[in-house]
């Protein structure tokens, strides 16, 4: 049996006339692992997603989702092993939780009892009330524990916590945290940082439809050649010299956004370096309005390899 | 990690427990039946709003003694008040003195049906009058708006009464014998209509909407992410709807008898099979119209646009022989048409199932046609 729980080699998929949502994707999620598409809105990761859950077609590549292909003429079969948690469904608000959670476990030859998979996700106390009746949190629990109740060897999770306060958030995780324990494999969208780093092996970060790098959180970090990031938004008028704070000493690596007129810095050693950047801002004659720094994330990795921020779209 | 879980996980202590829930279908088709009950608001328009309707409707024609005509005795006209006095005398004519003015306006409006004003040429000359006819006692003209629907009738009563009221003697010895035996009253015949409306309503609504509602926040989209049956999913519709079949003809049908004494002449099988191919073919017809938009709006406006023509022509408030002969094919060949004389055939008649079989074609083979081109275009996302 091979190694990977799911493939895709050189995917495309276009939106005539002219949208290329995914571009020549290229994905392997082993088994027992999880696997976080990390990208901005419209970077291709719901289409990939929904690609690989059999819903939509491909225009060109290769799809194998537990060793077999789409179409290949046992699709039910495959549903029957794959849990789904799309972005944004909307449950029939008139069921109750436990109506919903059986009617899903209906569609399965197998897998685990409604109530048990209610009780997991912590909503047993719900389990009488309207779908229609319960918080945003509660409402993407019901729609976990649909995804969970077919006991699934695949997990599809698209932005599964979008949208919700952090507390409900935690809960999400610790679900799919068990179900990890248990040996499913997951395949998560974010565009959570926090949620990456936590859930996830590994990870892909792709923009415009393309693979831009793939990884383990902490590795990928590391690959910035940086434990700290400086950033810093100038103060009009921000004619900057780049290549001259570039080179100083324990800079690793610079960029400058124009537009928001943002500058950020990787850095070895903070309390070395930002003496030497203030200085250089000084003798440029440029003012900073802020100036923050962090620990590298997978945001400054985004950052890094695309020069934008995960959130400005 | 990955080798204790490439052994297929589906040999450990998972359960396999298939009698935890019941049959697909049935679990569909129960989910449906739960989401309408706890709809008020659809409960209401399809039990409530067509009793509201065979009430309002019951009474406004019910068998009373014929409506008074209203028209006015122009103001002008000598002998005026006479004419009104003389004319009203019969008791089926309401006609009062206007002023001039007053009487045209009151006739441009629509508040009488007729004026009756002095001549506008000079009279017939003797010479024209057929031989032997007396000189006319009075003359007068009738003015009146040829296109409105009841304006000949009305000129016609008008006439009649005129003419004895000033001494016509009737050669023909006439009664009249009003019928109001049940099965041939307007009650009669708005009770199938009502229901064949309700039918065709119904299932329209019922079907469209909601998958229209699941497509547009990705229910359907979910549902196709699980092996669930597809066909089941769509049957599922089709057998909540029976279910709900069954009370409104029943509803209907009884409150007809209990309200209005309007009888079930032919059998209970047949109401009922009609009814069953008639639901279904509107069930079919509303899963075609559902299968591709992606908005409320966007089904709304098809929908309406599929059934208005069949609110006006089929026959349910009033009969289709109106209409020029030419539109009497087109007319009956659709399925609310058929359905509507099918039910008025069982009930008002006593038909048989099996001789309503022309209409029961054009039914089946509207739900039919339609059921299988919306299973190929429907769209699941």
């Amino acid at each position: 049996m091979s190694e990977a729980a799911l493939r895709c080699e050189g995917l495309v998929k276009r939106y005539p006339p002219d949208v290329v949502a995914v571009d020549g994707v290229d994905l392997e999620v082993r088994r027992g692992e999880c696997m976080g598409l990390l990208g901005p809105n419209g970077a291709g990761k719901t289409t990939t997603v929904e690609i690989l859950e059999g819903l939509t077609e491909p225009d060109a590549g290769v799809v194998e989702v537990l060793g077999q292909r789409w179409g290949a003429g046992d699709d039910r079969r495959l549903r029957g092993r794959i849990g789904v948690a799309l972005q944004e469904t909307r449950l029939s608000e008139k069921l109750t939780v436990y109506e919903t959670v059986r009617l899903f476990r209906s569609f399965y030859g197998s897998g685990r009892h409604p109530d048990e998979v209610i009780e997991v996700l912590g909503l047993e106390e719900k389990r009488g009330a309207k779908v229609g009746k319960l918080s945003g949190g509660q409402r993407q629990r019901v729609a976990l524990a649909c995804a969970l109740v077919s006991d699934p060897d695949v997990l599809f999770l698209d932005e599964p916590t979008t949208g919700l306060d952090p507390q409900a958030r935690l809960r999400i995780w610790e679900v799919v945290e068990q179900y990890r324990a248990g040996g499913g494999t997951v395949l998560l969208t974010t565009h959570y940082m926090e949620e990456a780093a936590r859930l996830c092996d590994r990870v892909t970060i792709i923009d415009h439809g393309r693979v831009i790098a793939v990884d383990s959180p902490e590795r990928l970090v590391k690959s910035l050649g940086a434990e700290q990031i400086i950033e810093a938004e100038l103060a009009e008028p921000a004619a900057l010299e780049l290549a001259s704070i570039e080179s100083l000493a324990g800079v690793s690596g610079a960029s400058f956004d124009s537009e928001t007129r943002r500058l950020t810095l990787r850095v070895v050693d903070i309390a070395q370096t930002l003496a030497r950047v203030l200085a250089e801002l000084e003798r440029q004659k440029l003012v900073a309005e802020t100036l923050r720094t962090h620990e590298a994330t997978l945001e400054d990795v985004f950052v890094h390899h695309t020069g934008r921020g995960l959130r400005d779209g | 990690m990955a080798d204790r879980h490439t052994s297929d996980r589906h040999t450990g202590d998972r359960r396999r427990d298939d009698k935890v829930t019941g049959h697909p279908l049935w679990e569909l088709t129960a989910a449906r039946l739960r989401e309408f009950v706890r709809e008020p608001a659809a409960v209401f328009w399809v039990f409530g709003f067509p009793l509201v309707l065979a009430i309002g409707l019951g009474i406004a024609f019910r068998n009373k003694p014929p409506e008074r005509v209203k028209i006015a005795v122009d103001g002008r006209l000598p002998d005026a008040a006479e004419v009104a006095k003389r004319l009203s005398k019969g008791g089926r004519i309401d006609a009062r003195v206007l002023p001039h003015a007053r009487a045209e306006r009151a006739l441009e409006r629509g508040e009488v049906g007729l004026v009756i004003a002095p001549p506008t040429a000079a009279p017939p000359k003797a010479s024209a009058a057929p031989q032997g006819a007396k000189r006319a006692a009075l003359s007068l003209s009738y003015r009146f708006d040829p296109s409105a629907p009841e304006s000949q009738r009305i000129r016609l009563a008008v006439d009649d009464a005129l003419q004895r009221a000033y001494g016509r003697v009737d050669v023909v010895a006439v009664v009249d014998v009003p019928m109001k035996k049940p099965g041939a009253r307007y009650i009669d015949f708005l009770i199938p209509g009502l229901l064949g409306l309700n039918l065709m309503g119904s299932s329209m609504w019922g079907l469209g909407y909601s998958i229209v509602h699941a497509r547009s926040h990705k229910l359907l989209k979910r549902y196709a992410a699980t092996p669930m049956n597809r066909a089941h999913y769509l049957m599922s519709y089709a057998l909540s709807r029976l279910v709900f079949l069954t009370a409104e003809v029943t509803i209907l049908v009884v409150f007809g008898f209990l309200v209005f004494d309007v009888t079930l002449k032919g059998s209970v099988f047949a109401l009922a099979g009609i009814s069953l191919v008639g639901a279904t073919s509107f069930a079919g017809i509303s899963l075609l119209i559902a299968s591709r938009p992606t908005t409320i709006e966007g089904v709304s406006g098809w929908m309406n646009f599929v059934m208005m023509p069949m609110w006006l022509l089929s026959g349910s408030f009033f009969s289709y022989e109106r209409f020029p002969d030419a539109l009497h094919l087109p007319i009956k060949l659709l399925p609310l048409t058929a359905l509507n004389d099918a039910l008025r055939a069982v009930m008002n008649e006593g038909r048989p199932l099996w001789a309503t079989w022309p209409e029961l074609c054009v039914m089946v083979g509207w739900g039919v046609g339609s059921f299988v081109i919306a299973l190929k275009i429907f769209r699941w996302r």
